[in-house]
């Protein structure tokens, strides 16, 4: 019982990550229809900013920030500079732009910070809280984790519900061209939903790297799970795309606990197979909407 | 924004107050819209082929004509979505001819495209916000009075633009439109696929906001017979050149235009 438990909680606060990073492949997606495999390496580029600033003195917290500022920034660069130009073009073209990013982010940190482990420190401790006797897997730390993926999940609904600028982006979204008679200044939001989506991005690869260790490549595993929880829930949906993690969250770590742990990888492979061979839209589908 | 020519109302609300068009000599009032020898291609197919076309304020103009007669390529470079190769385009005086696409609502002009622009993922509410997105602040009351005009919508205002039917999702863009303010409207194909019934509802409406508004519309019609009995002036395209232009009276008793071009 008290391992069902402590494997569940490890699985809800991992699958929290997951919806993050899954939620930032989503919007993407939403409003120009690619799947930014470079999401990953982008979000270990400002990790590894906010690692160099650590070890160099600053404050977690102050790192934090800056990492954050600096995906905004690198997802408003990538959408001008090596986005905008491939788009109109095959659909093809701009997702083998985003391997392509992938790719060379993660030669990037090799290069410009070696490509050996660090560890990358947490804010809070990494102890688990006790109840009697019994030490559950409920850290400060994660409890930290799960409310940072709240509070920015809440901050997104938030500007996309109630803001003009969220309804802008929306309204970019979803009929471009309607959006541009209208004078939204279309541009200009695709531009701003890839800095949103790099933030996210970003964060989930902050959470992840808190109290373990980082390389060039250690966002890898993390893609992989963040698409499936995508695609499980839709990859149109934002709602989709957090069911979608925690469920991909909680099925890993049982899989891991009570099969093998060697078999991880395999199952989020399975799970994305059977959901696309029972239901190819996703879990939470509007396609059928789209058409109308 | 320049307003040049205030229509008297009521001025335009027969066939006859408007029997006179480019065709009868020089207009009396400044066209709010003023289109001159206007070219577009499409690859190397010419679907515009120096159109030349006016729209008067406080009028309806109706551009007919059968498919692939340019009528919907006309509308889109007036607006900037398909880029001009000659030609020029005033909009209430101001050259507009290389003006973005997302700077013709502020200068005065809705464009409603065709196949009705609804953003499905969005409410019904939500559309209309989009049409006033670029004002900044809109009163209450301007989206009350366009639920006014279309009772329909107004039922249906929290629920999703996906679940309207073909004549409410007309209802609703060109309210959308409305709530940008426009002083010229583009209408493209508003009838297509709707019952008659909800067709005479909307050009009636659409009469209404030109009479007692003053709005002016430029309307694209595959449906000639409809259009010509709620337009002033129609000017008639074929293969991206205009064929006649006239008032819709003469061109609604011209039977053997109406059987070469209009198709009844």
């Amino acid at each position: 019982m008290q391992q069902f438990v402590n494997v569940t909680l490890t699985g809800l606060i991992s699958g929290s990550v997951y919806a993050a990073f899954a939620l930032a492949l989503v919007l993407i997606w939403r409003s120009t229809r690619i799947v930014n495999f470079a999401q990953g390496s982008m979000a270990a580029a400002t990790s590894f900013i906010a690692l160099a600033l650590i070890q160099s003195g600053w404050s977690y917290w102050l790192a934090l920030v800056v990492a954050l500022v600096s995906g905004f920034v690198l997802g408003a660069v990538v959408e001008r500079v090596v986005i905008r130009p491939v788009e109109g073009g095959p659909e093809l073209n701009a997702v083998i732009v985003t391997l392509g990013l992938f790719i060379a982010f993660q030669a990037l940190i090799a290069i410009v910070y070696g490509s050996s482990f660090e560890s990358f420190p947490a804010p809070f401790g990494l102890r688990g809280f006790s109840i009697g006797d019994t030490t559950i897997a409920l850290t400060p730390n994660s409890l930290y984790v799960l409310g940072a993926v709240v509070v920015t999940m809440v901050g997104l609904i938030a500007l996309f519900r109630f803001t003009r600028v969220g309804l802008a982006m929306r309204a970019s979204a979803f009929g471009q061209e309607v959006a541009r008679l209208l004078g939204v200044r279309v541009g200009r939001m695709l531009t701003l939903g890839w800095a949103l989506a790099a933030v996210v991005g970003s964060l989930s690869g902050l959470l992840i790297a808190g109290g373990g260790l980082v390389w060039p490549a250690y966002m890898d595993a993390l893609i992989v799970f963040g698409f499936v929880a995508a695609v499980l829930g839709g990859l149109d949906s934002p709602v989709g795309a957090v069911v979608g993690g925690l469920s991909i969250g909680l099925a890993l770590a049982y899989v891991s606990a009570y099969i093998d742990p060697a078999l991880v990888n395999l199952a989020a492979l399975v799970i994305l197979m059977v959901v696309l061979l029972v239901r190819p839209g996703g879990l939470f589908a509007s396609s059928t909407a789209r058409r109308a | 924004m320049a307003d040049q020519q205030q229509v008297p109302p009521g001025a335009g609300s027969t066939a006859a107050g408007a029997a006179r068009g480019a065709a009868g000599g020089a207009a009396v009032a400044a066209p709010v819209l003023e289109v001159t020898d206007l070219s577009a291609s499409y690859g190397p197919v010419r679907a515009l082929d120096g159109v030349s076309l006016r729209a008067e304020a406080g009028r309806i103009t109706a551009v007919l004509g059968a498919n692939g007669a340019g009528k919907t390529t006309l509308l889109r470079t007036i607006s900037g979505l398909v880029r001009s190769t000659g030609g020029r385009v005033h909009l209430m005086g101001e050259d507009i001819t290389r003006a973005p696409v997302e700077a013709m609502v502020q200068k005065g002009m809705a464009h409603v495209p065709e196949g009705r622009g609804v953003i499905a993922e969005l409410t019904v509410e939500e559309n209309l916000r989009v049409g006033a997105l670029f004002r900044g602040k809109v009163g209450r009351e301007e989206f009350d009075r366009v639920y006014d005009l279309f009772p329909r919508i107004a039922e249906r205002r929290d629920n999703h633009a996906h679940t309207l039917s073909g004549g409410e999702r007309q209802m609703l863009v060109i309210g959308r439109a409305l709530l940008a303010r426009p002083r010229l409207l583009l209408l493209d194909e508003p009838s297509l696929g709707l019952a008659p019934r909800i067709v005479a509802q909307i050009f009636g409406l659409l009469r209404q906001l030109v009479d007692e508004e003053g709005l002016s519309v430029l309307l694209v019609e595959q449906n000639a017979r409809s259009a010509l009995s709620v337009a002033d002036i129609g000017v008639v395209l074929n293969l991206g050149r205009v064929v006649v232009t006239d008032s819709a009276r003469t061109l609604m008793a011209d039977e053997e235009l109406r059987h070469a071009y209009l198709g009844f």
